[in-house]
């Protein structure tokens, strides 16, 4: 599966036991996972925050061009390299 | 807090009790005894203190920190003050019933050490015979749902074993594998000349994790620690002194990292005396290393400087008699050939035994 293309129907969600948590000391939304923690910046974090298991991939893109008022084709590539990377590091399931 | 960064990590030695005996442990050639480990009542505050402090995660260690009866106490405590919970384990001791009541305590993740791929190099390396013990406890993380990392510890002793090892974690359900070359520091600096690798052995492993990373992808992460003797650049070692972790000892000394007792001279604080920030922000300890100012002239105008953070300082230590000199591991330092030639004297040697790791009687 590595490196290809997210199916418009996938439903990403973050695998068992990782947490998105809101870190006081950093004023920062964190995903934290075993011996690790990504601290995410505004829009990783409208991306993650989507990614629910519920959300396909497709809705959580219309999401995101409604929120940032940009076009689709701009936002996709974004969230596709974004749940890509967190997927391929087992941070997320497809 | 005078502009000095939260640590993130809490590394909590909760013994160093272990029925293994591996001749590369982290542990101080001094062990503490069961006798001096903190009370129950001091770690629930410590943990508190660390989550207001900013740390994100706790890992649990040792020894065996399943030795300990109070652990559920301890990670129930950790996960309610927000903290990601962390069991770094032989698993010889860890039963159903036990793994059980942890979940339910809220333990977020286990790293279960191997010492071989197979039973009689693993339970030769570690004094003990465990591993067959290690592999039915693999099974019962992974049916509790929790995720699980292999760590094997690599040397030249178990090196020609590195395929089978991360066959062995792979078919153990591991979502994350490490590979840990041996560090040589305390009880591994004393075997150092019975575990380093031949510098041919140590590009073989490497290239074999990079096949093994390409093969895995998007399954199975795996993590890759080498050794610095054959480095040209030293490793930031925690992430740079003071920057990013806390140690704390059975006894409640409090490390910037886990070796830091081999340096003489230094002084520790202890959370039955001080508030972790307090000892955080101020301990002499910490501020010694800490930062940039401290480096050497080379070290200090070196454009890696605030990315190695000047490498390790009990490395420069045990390898030079100075603790403030630059790490030996950096090809710029002084003392560079130092390194380089111990290592290359001591991995022609032939296997020799080990000094297991023990209590000095």
């Amino acid at each position: 599966m590595s490196g290809s293309d997210i199916a418009d129907d996938a439903r990403p969600r973050l695998a068992p036991h990782r947490r998105l948590k809101f870190d006081e000391a950093r004023k920062s939304w964190t995903i934290q996972a075993p011996e690790r923690v990504f601290l995410l910046d505004e829009i990783a974090y409208a991306i993650v925050s989507r990614c629910n298991g519920e959300k396909t991939f497709a809705g959580i893109v219309d999401e995101l061009c409604g929120a940032f008022g940009a076009p689709r084709d701009v936002v996709a590539p974004d969230v596709q390299k974004l749940v890509r990377d967190f997927a391929d590091k087992g941070v997320m399931e497809l | 807090m005078n502009g000095i960064a939260p640590p993130l990590a809490l590394l909590a030695e909760l013994t160093h009790r272990c029925p293994l005996q591996c001749p590369y442990c982290s542990n101080p050639l001094a062990l503490e005894r069961a006798g001096e480990e903190l009370e129950t009542a001091i770690w629930l505050r410590v943990l508190g203190e660390a989550a207001a402090l900013g740390c994100l995660q706790v890992h649990f260690s040792g020894g065996e920190p399943t030795a300990r009866r109070d652990l559920e106490q301890l990670v129930k405590r950790a996960s309610d003050c927000g903290l990601y919970t962390n069991l770094i384990t032989s698993g010889v001791l860890l039963d159903e019933a036990r793994l059980a009541q942890l979940v339910d305590a809220g333990l977020e993740h286990v790293q279960l050490s191997f010492q071989d791929s197979n039973e009689a190099g693993a339970d030769r390396i570690a004094g003990f015979a465990g591993h067959r013990k290690k592999i039915e406890t693999a099974g019962r993380i992974r049916a509790a749902g929790l995720p699980l990392t292999a760590n094997f510890v690599v040397h030249r002793q178990n090196l020609a074993n590195l395929d089978s090892m991360i066959a062995l974690g792979v078919e153990l359900g591991a979502e994350r594998i490490e590979i840990a070359h041996v560090q040589y520091y305390g009880w591994a600096l004393q075997n150092r000349a019975a575990l380093i690798p031949a510098r041919d052995d140590l590009a073989r492993a490497t290239a074999a994790v990079e096949e093994a990373r390409g093969r895995l992808k998007g399954a199975v992460v795996i993590d890759y620690v080498v050794p610095d003797y054959y480095a040209k650049r030293p490793k930031a070692c925690m992430g740079g002194w003071a920057r990013r972790f806390l140690n704390i000892t059975p006894s409640g000394k409090v490390l910037p990292c886990h070796a830091a007792e081999s340096i003489p001279h230094l002084l520790f604080d202890n959370v039955r005396e001080r508030s972790l920030a307090d000892i955080w922000e101020n301990s002499e300890a910490f501020n010694r290393f800490r930062g940039t100012a401290w480096m050497p002239e080379l070290c200090r105008s070196c454009e890696r400087a605030e990315i190695d953070w000047g490498g390790c300082r009990c490395q420069a230590f045990a390898l030079t008699g100075d603790a403030a000199r630059t790490d030996p591991a950096c090809a710029l330092s002084p003392d560079h050939d130092v390194m380089t030639n111990l290592a290359a004297a001591e991995s022609t040697h032939p296997p020799d035994g080990f000094v297991y790791r023990r209590h000095s009687h």
